[in-house]
């Protein structure tokens, strides 16, 4: 009934074309002595939009993160999360909201189920309830042996499983994900991702810091980069798409040589640019939107046959190395490295 | 009633988990026992086992419950399992409480070992139990916030062992459990004062052996002190330190 309520009621948000602010932080700031991690930061989250978190390591991610949640005090500035004062009544904030760190943190000597049981129990929820939570979390993630093995004899993959059912056992309204899925089996990390999707279609909003930008593409609505502790900017997913995409590009893949294509296509086509071409293919440019009926006459013209036409955009990638200046793998290699 | 779910749940966890496992059953016996028995050969009379009773018994609620929390909050610490429970919608003090019941019990319980060894060996009539209980209790509580202090205060299990040790080996000697306070030497004997341990150990000299220096209700009150001090000053640390 309740996960009925908040879908219906973040439909009606849609609906209504209102947006309702779930989290509001304004201006906040976080200084360990002399260093300043985290510089007067402002940004909002949306009620039922899974808000990616993205920036290099050391941008003041986790410190934020710590300061929603109840982690880490403040040293100035607001925090409004499910109309309650993050910085004064932050135990009111735990009680609607999840949290996944970034390190599988339950216990090994107990069972999955007793960990979740126990989890539950922490939001006082009654034993027949928190264990009837339990066993429905396990049957979701398909678990064979209804989680009776210790924590520390699962996989690395299904103890992050694990960790994410106990952020969710109370049912949470925000679920905070710290790197859900770094350092897991490819399976897992689908299983986690059709996870996230869900409980955001039941209407769970989610607070997501990733270094897998292609995953932070695929479940985000909005993303906030954060770099040297400000948030540089805060989009929706297709608008910071479209606003890398300074300019149109075209790719044919072609029967004859591209190369020689490439001339007799520049001296038809003067607006275009050609960036490059193999023995097989051609990607042309232009500021102006390309209209494709021209070219595929001149290629039926010429005989050449077209096998394929991609109209190329720019990857999320590709922005967060434009908006940040660190390269990916670069981010990457140092997350697995931070990680080992 | 939400609270005291999550502070059960917190003690059953660390029963479970902690205090019930076969090596922390077999230590709280065996390191008992080890104390009885190092001082009941070295004893020639059944009246020495009687005497030196209530120092055994304050020996086995320090060591014991000191050496459990290292493990239940450094070790949880360390492995970041304790930031579940900082994150959980229960007040610190509550948390911490429910973090420290579970070593005030295994102290209480380490204490009566000697007891139950000395009850085959010496005519045990005449102690007034009721006080003894008392001092056991104020001593566990107090030796507990020990250790979280000393367990807030470090990064690692085995500094927490090494700090506790600083405290734990003067005591022994400091506090009148073996060697009496006014035969320490002079300049000696204020520190003993400064300790905690003496005032339960006296608590429990007059209560078995009717034989204590410091007015019950002055040890009763300097415990409840400490008590209150190490506990307030060791959340402080925590809010401080791990909630930065």
């Amino acid at each position: 009934m309740d996960r009925f309520k908040k879908k219906f009621c973040s439909f009606q948000i849609i609906k209504g074309g209102k947006s309702l602010n779930i989290i509001e932080v304004k201006n906040l700031a976080k200084s360990f002595d002399d260093f300043k991690a985290v510089k007067g930061i402002s940004f909002s989250v949306e009620k039922g939009e899974v808000f990616g978190f993205l920036g290099p390591n050391g941008a003041g991610k986790t410190t934020t993160i710590n300061m929603l949640t109840g982690l880490a005090k403040p040293s100035s500035g607001e925090i409004m999360i499910s109309g309650h004062d993050g910085i004064k009544d932050i135990k009111k904030v735990q009680h609607v909201i999840g949290i996944v760190p970034d390190e599988s943190n339950l216990y090994d000597e107990m069972s999955g189920f007793d960990n979740l049981v126990f989890c539950a129990s922490l939001y006082g929820m009654k034993k027949e309830a928190r264990e009837k939570r339990a066993k429905e979390l396990l049957e979701q993630f398909s678990w064979d042996d209804t989680g009776n093995r210790p924590f520390k004899a699962y996989s690395k993959g299904m103890k992050r499983k694990l960790t994410i059912a106990a952020g969710i056992i109370h049912d949470p309204e925000i679920l905070f994900l710290d790197e859900p899925t770094t350092g897991i089996d490819v399976e897992s990390a689908r299983q986690i991702r059709r996870m996230i999707k869900e409980l955001n279609d039941n209407g769970t909003t989610i607070f997501l810091t990733t270094h897998y930008i292609e995953e932070a593409e695929r479940l985000c609505h909005r993303i906030g980069f954060i770099v040297g502790g400000k948030v540089i900017k805060v989009s929706g997913v297709h608008e910071l798409m479209n606003e890398a995409q300074q300019e149109n590009v075209v790719e044919f893949r072609t029967d004859s040589n591209g190369i020689e294509l490439k001339k007799q296509l520049v001296s038809v086509f003067p607006n275009i640019s050609i960036k490059s071409s193999t023995n097989h293919s051609i990607r042309i440019t232009s500021k102006e939107p390309i209209e494709l009926m021209p070219f595929m006459k001149f290629f039926e013209y010429e005989g050449i046959k077209i096998s394929e036409t991609k109209i190329i955009r720019p990857s999320l990638e590709e922005v967060f190395v434009k908006i940040t200046g660190i390269e990916i793998d670069k981010l990457k290699k140092e997350k697995e490295g931070k990680k080992k | 009633m939400n609270k005291l779910m999550a502070y059960w749940s917190i003690l059953i966890k660390d029963m479970k988990n902690y205090y019930l496992k076969p090596p922390n059953i077999s230590w709280g016996i065996i390191f008992p026992i080890s104390w009885t028995l190092m001082f009941f050969i070295k004893s020639n009379s059944a009246v020495d086992i009687r005497e030196i009773l209530p120092g055994v018994m304050a020996l086995s609620i320090l060591f014991g419950t000191t050496s459990m929390l290292a493990v239940t909050i450094t070790f949880e610490r360390k492995s970041r399992s304790f930031e579940r429970l900082l994150l959980a919608p229960i007040s610190l003090n509550l948390l911490m409480l429910a973090k420290t019941t579970g070593a005030i019990f295994f102290g209480i319980i380490n204490a009566f070992i000697p007891v139950l060894f000395a009850s085959f060996m010496v005519d045990l009539s005449g102690i007034n139990w009721l006080i003894t209980f008392l001092g056991v209790v104020m001593i566990a509580v107090t030796s507990t916030f020990l250790g979280l202090f000393i367990a807030v205060s470090v990064s690692e299990v085995f500094e927490a062992q090494t700090f506790s040790n600083f405290f734990r080996f003067p005591m022994m000697f400091l506090c009148g459990l073996f060697i009496p306070i006014e035969n320490l030497p002079v300049f000696v004997q204020p520190l003993s004062y400064v300790l905690p341990l003496t005032y339960g150990a006296d608590m429990l000299k007059f209560s078995i052996n009717s034989a204590g220096s410091i007015s019950l209700w002055v040890s009763l009150l300097v415990l409840i002190g400490y008590a209150m001090a190490l506990f307030m000053i060791s959340t402080h640390n925590i809010k401080k330190r791990w909630i930065y």
